[in-house]
């Protein structure tokens, strides 16, 4: 997180745009942008409603059902309805006779991304509500909140300050134990979360079984993103109709999202679903030219040409016209400056190298797929190098034990659509950017430059 | 969650063969002893076909699956148990 998502969090977009009551998650404006203590926090939210009642798989309860009224969707990414989730690991807990588990993801492995760490710096509470609601509800007797290792703000200091403060208000039912994972890209993928929780390696394992059936110390575990938890808090609190009153009848609510912009500076903003992307994305949408261009849910999302973005609305329902997803809530426009291409194959190379090296088709084609682009990108293409990133691209996709070679190809494979102009200027040893820093935000132990590729 | 495939006999209707990609090291017998089903890639490592087995291929997959040498070949039933 950086200075300027504390400063920026309610840009213009999230107050023109926004309806009645949002922020609903984050702070308020008049309350400002610091963390919300304990007191703040229940002066806002009020008490939290435990209900007394762990859930069964004939009558799980007036939470799951609440859940399952709201429409609420996981917000980590794959936005898989919640109740089901909450559902499946009932039922295994019943079937098998174990305890489940619950486990808070606030890992958030996308560099693209902020708004897990936003939401766990500034109302890490609301997260912490929402862990042992889940946790009552399922009858878990294991909470942990997992939160990322390499971000500007002390996250985890927050989170353990946020605890303590509750250990002496006797409010938590469930004890909490925070984790911290390690910053790598494939770190927050449910299976490496579960897989380094139980001691081994941070990386993804093969399914099935699914870890809601099978998954930490072998019992029934539910992990559901930090933003998620939140959500559901506030559903225990306020009802499934006054969730609804924002978003779209098939994806109702609001969602926390990543925005960037020309000067790259990350603005995490509350957004009703189905909001239209022309609001979130200032200059780009406005005065789109040919190059302008938008990449919507971060390095396994996809590039679309801003005048088409524009058109669109961010749920899934709309976004699928176009081949796209909601994802995590990231938004970002390229600026007029920088180059598309150049940026794409600075990226997959980063994919690349943050792949485990456990599936045969991720580690033998992802570092061909990026040295393809960044045979394009440097104007130095071979005659099948467009064919054979295709090819790769189609190979790799569905091959892993996680989704980190599908995201890859989808990423490099809209580049290559979004791009298609920009990739035959640089085969002519030409370029539409004017700067070569860059914008895309990789961490720093990948390459950096141009240079660091050749 | 009782009968894991391949220990189960009776079920043959509905098994699909599932590769885990993690335990696969590309020796290739799979796609040897049972190419109607699985083909290699470029790298050697076997492609899949996702559908349900069909009637009749049920003794070629089944040693198809006890020929790989790290185990990575599975049949599963149908309910992905």
């Amino acid at each position: 997180m950086t200075a300027a998502t504390a400063g920026a969090f309610h840009d213009g977009a999230s107050r023109s745009a926004a309806p009645n009551d949002l922020p609903r998650l984050l702070p308020r404006v008049q309350e400002g942008k610091r963390p919300q203590d304990l007191a703040a926090h229940l002066a806002r939210h009020g008490d939290l409603p435990y209900r007394d009642r762990i859930g069964t798989p004939a009558s799980p309860g007036a939470l799951i059902r609440d859940i399952e009224k709201s429409g609420l969707t996981g917000r980590g990414g794959a936005a898989f309805p919640v109740h089901r989730k909450l559902t499946a690991v009932l039922e295994a807990a019943d079937r098998r006779r174990r305890i489940p588990a619950v486990i808070a993801n606030g890992a958030e492995s996308e560099p693209a991304s902020d708004k897990d760490a936003t939401l766990l710096w500034l109302a890490p509470h609301l997260v912490l509500d929402g862990l042992q609601l889940a946790a009552e509800a399922l009858g878990a007797d294991t909470a942990i909140l997992v939160t990322h290792a390499d971000r500007e703000h002390d996250v985890a200091g927050r989170v353990r300050q946020a605890l303590r403060e509750r250990v002496n208000a006797r409010l938590d039912r469930v004890p909490v134990q925070l984790a911290v994972a390690p910053a790598r890209f494939l770190s927050g993928q449910e299976t490496a979360l579960v897989n380094s929780l139980g001691g081994g390696p941070s990386i993804p394992t093969f399914m099935p079984p699914r870890i809601t059936e099978r998954g930490l110390g072998a019992s029934p575990t539910l992990v559901q993103n930090v933003e998620t938890l939140a959500q559901l808090a506030l559903i225990a609190r306020r009802g499934p109709r006054w969730f609804r009153e924002v978003g779209t009848p098939a994806e109702p609510g609001s969602m926390l999202a990543t925005i960037r912009r020309a000067d790259g500076q990350p603005r995490i903003t509350e957004i009703p679903l189905g909001i239209p992307l022309r609001d979130l994305l200032g200059d780009a949408a406005q005065n789109p030219t040919p190059e302008s261009a938008v990449l919507l849910g971060g390095y396994h999302g996809m590039w679309l040409p801003a005048a088409r973005a524009a058109t669109l609305t961010l749920d899934n329902q709309t976004l699928e016209r176009a081949g796209a997803r909601v994802g995590a809530g990231i938004v970002i426009s390229l600026p007029p400056d920088r180059c598309g291409l150049v940026e794409s194959a600075r990226v997959a190379r980063y994919l690349a190298l943050e792949s485990a090296g456990q599936c045969g088709p991720c580690l033998n084609g992802l570092p061909r797929i990026a040295a393809a682009l960044v045979e394009l990108a440097t104007g130095r293409p071979r005659p099948t190098t467009i064919e054979d990133l295709q090819r790769w691209s189609g190979l790799v996709t569905g091959r892993g034990a996680c989704h980190h070679p599908d995201g890859t190809a989808r990423f490099v494979r809209s580049a290559l659509v979004t791009f298609a102009a920009e990739v035959d200027r640089h085969a002519r040893g030409r370029c539409s950017a004017t700067s070569t820093a860059p914008f895309l935000p990789v961490p720093a132990a990948a390459a950096e430059t141009e240079a660091d590729w050749t | 969650m009782s009968a894991r495939s391949g220990k189960s006999a009776t079920h043959a209707a509905g098994e699909r063969l599932v590769v885990n990609p993690i335990d696969c090291e590309a020796h290739g017998a799979c796609a040897e002893l049972l190419p109607e089903m699985i083909t290699l890639d470029e790298w050697g490592y076997p492609i899949v076909d996702p559908r349900p087995l069909p009637p009749g291929l049920e003794r070629q997959a089944r040693k198809a699956v006890n020929a790989c040498p790290t185990l990575a070949l599975r049949l599963l039933r149908a309910d992905g148990r």
